[in-house]
């Protein structure tokens, strides 16, 4: 028994972790006051570039590298057109979604029908074989103990550190800031491009670990989930942890829900992880302990006084 | 998501065009697909099918395909291809159904063909392939295979292609295993290869040691071979994806089909017609039996040949549903084509509800 709900947990991590990392990365983003629609375009060129180059140098550690840095590149195009020359974020980002979607499976044509070993999870002598905690605290992916580095960090960096403080400024105001004389454009071009390498870590985590190959359409709406978290957890990061996991962990028992014949309608069921997360964020905001609104200056263009 | 599948429909489109420009004697074949060309499933069978028609009438026909066109908004291309000089088009998904009867209906010099629909014209044939006889196959082998008597089901959505294809791969068990059990997990998708996975994993959680799938991508396959469990593959055959798992895999082979219907527009004999194929015309095939005793091969392949020959029909009467009631037999012998087209219920032995 004890054997199979930990499969079952170890299931859950592996359904949120991608949600949790390109979710953690659009915080800092839309923290800074840019709404970066284009998760899911960042994230399909972080699979299939990831996999593609994991695939030709038959080494997986390249392969992640190489799917961090497709991200940051293709945000790197969004940072040019809504920094540079102060476009509309939302439709830069979706054209970001539609451009990073073609080109991830321009990326992945080659690779197509190909299989992988999956990443391997890491095993600590001794420690992974511990009865109960052994697998679930020293027996992950590697990507979940970065995620969950990534959760605190970007909790303490925006709690903590000077450089948080000035971000969020950026993001309240960002004409204040810049009379503060805080590098507005700099901060935001930073958060943007740490945003593109989270949606492409998240991306090759899909493909080299997830569901070890390539397929046009693999990320299957995932950035938009990861977008949503965000405004449901009032763009705080521990809140995003929280969501992240409880859409994973919904979707996994809604699906045992199914195998184990409880005789409940599915499609309701399949529904289930999206009211669930919807309703206990929702609650959580109306609280009004620590709910934060949207950061005052998202989504708005700055061009600096001359 | 539909904006970048037309971009890239559009694409492919103005490719295809330019290159068909060029001869006008020939005749010009036109192919719509609703997934991509690489999906390695359904529209790659599609278009293994179209490269047969080439390679059957050098010099003679010219093919143009569209992919990733979305079901909704596919009239626009269809009738792009009937009003670009193609005399033969092909539609190759249900969803395509409402919009090539328009466009039929306005080019009735234009001969169309539309895959698993039931709308026809004169112009307008339908084709499909009786899938369920490969599931039946299937539940031979995981009948035989497993050890636990639970069999893992990643299905996509309710509907009669799919309920029809549970009931016959629990037939096929139960000829073999009367005790045998199967869990269903609808996926709620054709296409999401984490949520395949995720469905298998609970399956596999739960007791299952076979899986098998009704949904397009290798995730669930893939899935049961890590864990050391076999499966099946699905539309083509994916042993790539598990060379250790993959028991068989039902192979959709349009190939033979399209070179025929070619063939007889070439000859000005195409008419209209509702052509409903398996094992016999060889559209729905099986990959080769592996990762499996000799004794459980020679069964499946014994089940295959039966079912080709016409001597055994998964369907075959009496049939009784959940209930334990007797189905009307409506057919020869068997359920009849419209009774299988139109299942809406699960067979005896299958312990769940079904979602309608």
């Amino acid at each position: 028994m004890i054997g199979f709900w930990e499969s079952i947990l170890l299931t859950v991590i592996t359904a949120a972790t991608p949600l949790l990392i390109a979710a953690l990365g659009e915080l800092i983003v839309e923290k800074s006051g840019v709404l970066n629609l284009g998760v899911e375009g960042m994230m399909a060129v972080g699979a299939s570039t990831g996999f593609a180059v994991a695939t030709l140098t038959d080494s997986s550690l390249t392969g992640v590298l190489a799917g961090i840095g497709a991200g940051m590149a293709l945000s790197l195009v969004f940072a040019l057109v809504t920094l540079g020359f102060a476009a509309n974020q939302v439709a830069a980002g979706l054209a970001l979604t539609i451009l990073g979607l073609g080109l991830a499976g321009l990326i992945g044509a080659k690779f197509v029908g190909t299989s992988r070993i999956a990443i391997p999870p890491i095993h600590i002598p001794g420690l992974s074989e511990l009865p109960l905690v052994g697998k679930l605290v020293f027996g992950q992916s590697p990507f979940f103990y970065l995620s969950v580095a990534l959760a605190v960090g970007v909790a303490w960096f925006l709690k903590k550190t000077r450089a948080g403080l000035s971000l969020r400024s950026i993001g309240e105001n960002h004409s204040s800031a810049h009379a503060l004389g805080l590098k507005v454009l700099r901060t935001r071009l930073l958060a943007i491009l740490f945003g593109g390498a989270c949606a492409g870590l998240a991306g090759a985590y899909l493909s080299l670990v997830y569901t070890p190959f390539w397929s046009p359409g693999m990320t299957a709406g995932r950035g938009w989930i990861a977008l949503a978290l965000v405004v449901f957890a009032s763009w705080l990061p521990l809140r995003v942890f929280l969501g992240a996991y409880l859409f994973g962990g919904a979707t996994i028992l809604q699906m045992h829900a199914q195998a184990a014949s409880l005789g409940l309608p599915s499609q309701a069921l399949s529904a289930f992880p999206y009211i669930a997360t919807i309703i206990a964020l929702v609650l959580i905001s109306m609280r009004r302990v620590g709910a934060t609104p949207a950061p005052g200056s998202l989504g708005t263009a700055f061009v600096p006084p001359r | 998501m539909n904006i970048v599948l037309k971009v890239a429909g559009a694409a492919t489109l103005a490719l295809g065009l330019a290159g068909a420009a060029s001869a006008q004697e020939k005749l010009k074949i036109g192919f719509i697909y609703v997934g991509p060309v690489g999906d390695h499933g359904w529209t790659y069978q599609h278009d293994q099918g179209r490269k047969a028609i080439e390679a059957a009438f050098p010099g003679k026909v010219e093919t143009t395909y569209i992919e990733n066109v979305p079901e909704a908004d596919s009239e626009r291309s269809i009738e792009q291809l009937a009003r670009t000089g193609h005399k033969l088009i092909f539609t190759t998904s249900f969803g395509f159904m409402e919009p090539t009867l328009k466009v039929a209906q306005k080019y009735p010099n234009v001969n169309f063909e539309h895959a698993t629909g039931y709308k026809r014209a004169k112009n307008l044939a339908t084709y499909s392939g009786k899938f369920h006889e490969g599931r039946y196959v299937q539940g031979v082998i995981a009948g035989k295979m497993t050890k636990t008597g639970t069999i893992g089901y990643v299905a996509s959505f309710p509907i009669p292609e799919v309920v029809s294809g549970i009931n016959a791969f629990m037939l096929g068990a139960q000829s073999v295993n009367p005790n045998v059990k199967v869990k269903i997990v609808w996926a709620s998708t054709w296409f999401d290869p984490g949520k395949e996975a995720d469905a298998a994993k609970a399956l596999l959680d739960q007791g299952a040691d076979i899986i098998t799938q009704h949904t397009d991508s290798p995730a669930p396959l893939q899935q049961a071979e890590a864990r050391g469990k076999f499966a099946f593959g699905q539309a083509s055959d994916m042993i790539r994806f598990a060379p250790k798992g993959q028991l068989t895999a039902i192979i959709d082979d349009w190939a033979p089909y399209y070179v025929e219907r070619t063939r007889a527009q070439l000859e000005g004999k195409w008419q209209s017609q509702d052509v409903w194929d398996g094992f016999a015309k060889g559209k729905v095939k099986m990959a080769p039996y592996t990762n499996m005793p000799d004794d459980v091969k020679k069964l499946a392949q014994e089940t295959e040949e039966a079912i080709k020959t016409g001597k055994l029909n998964p369907f075959k009467c009496p049939v009784f549903d959940q209930t334990g009631k007797e189905v009307k037999c409506e057919g020869n012998g068997a359920l009849s084509d419209a009774q299988v087209l139109s299942m809406n219920y699960y067979v005896k032995g299958i312990d769940d509800k079904l979602p309608k």
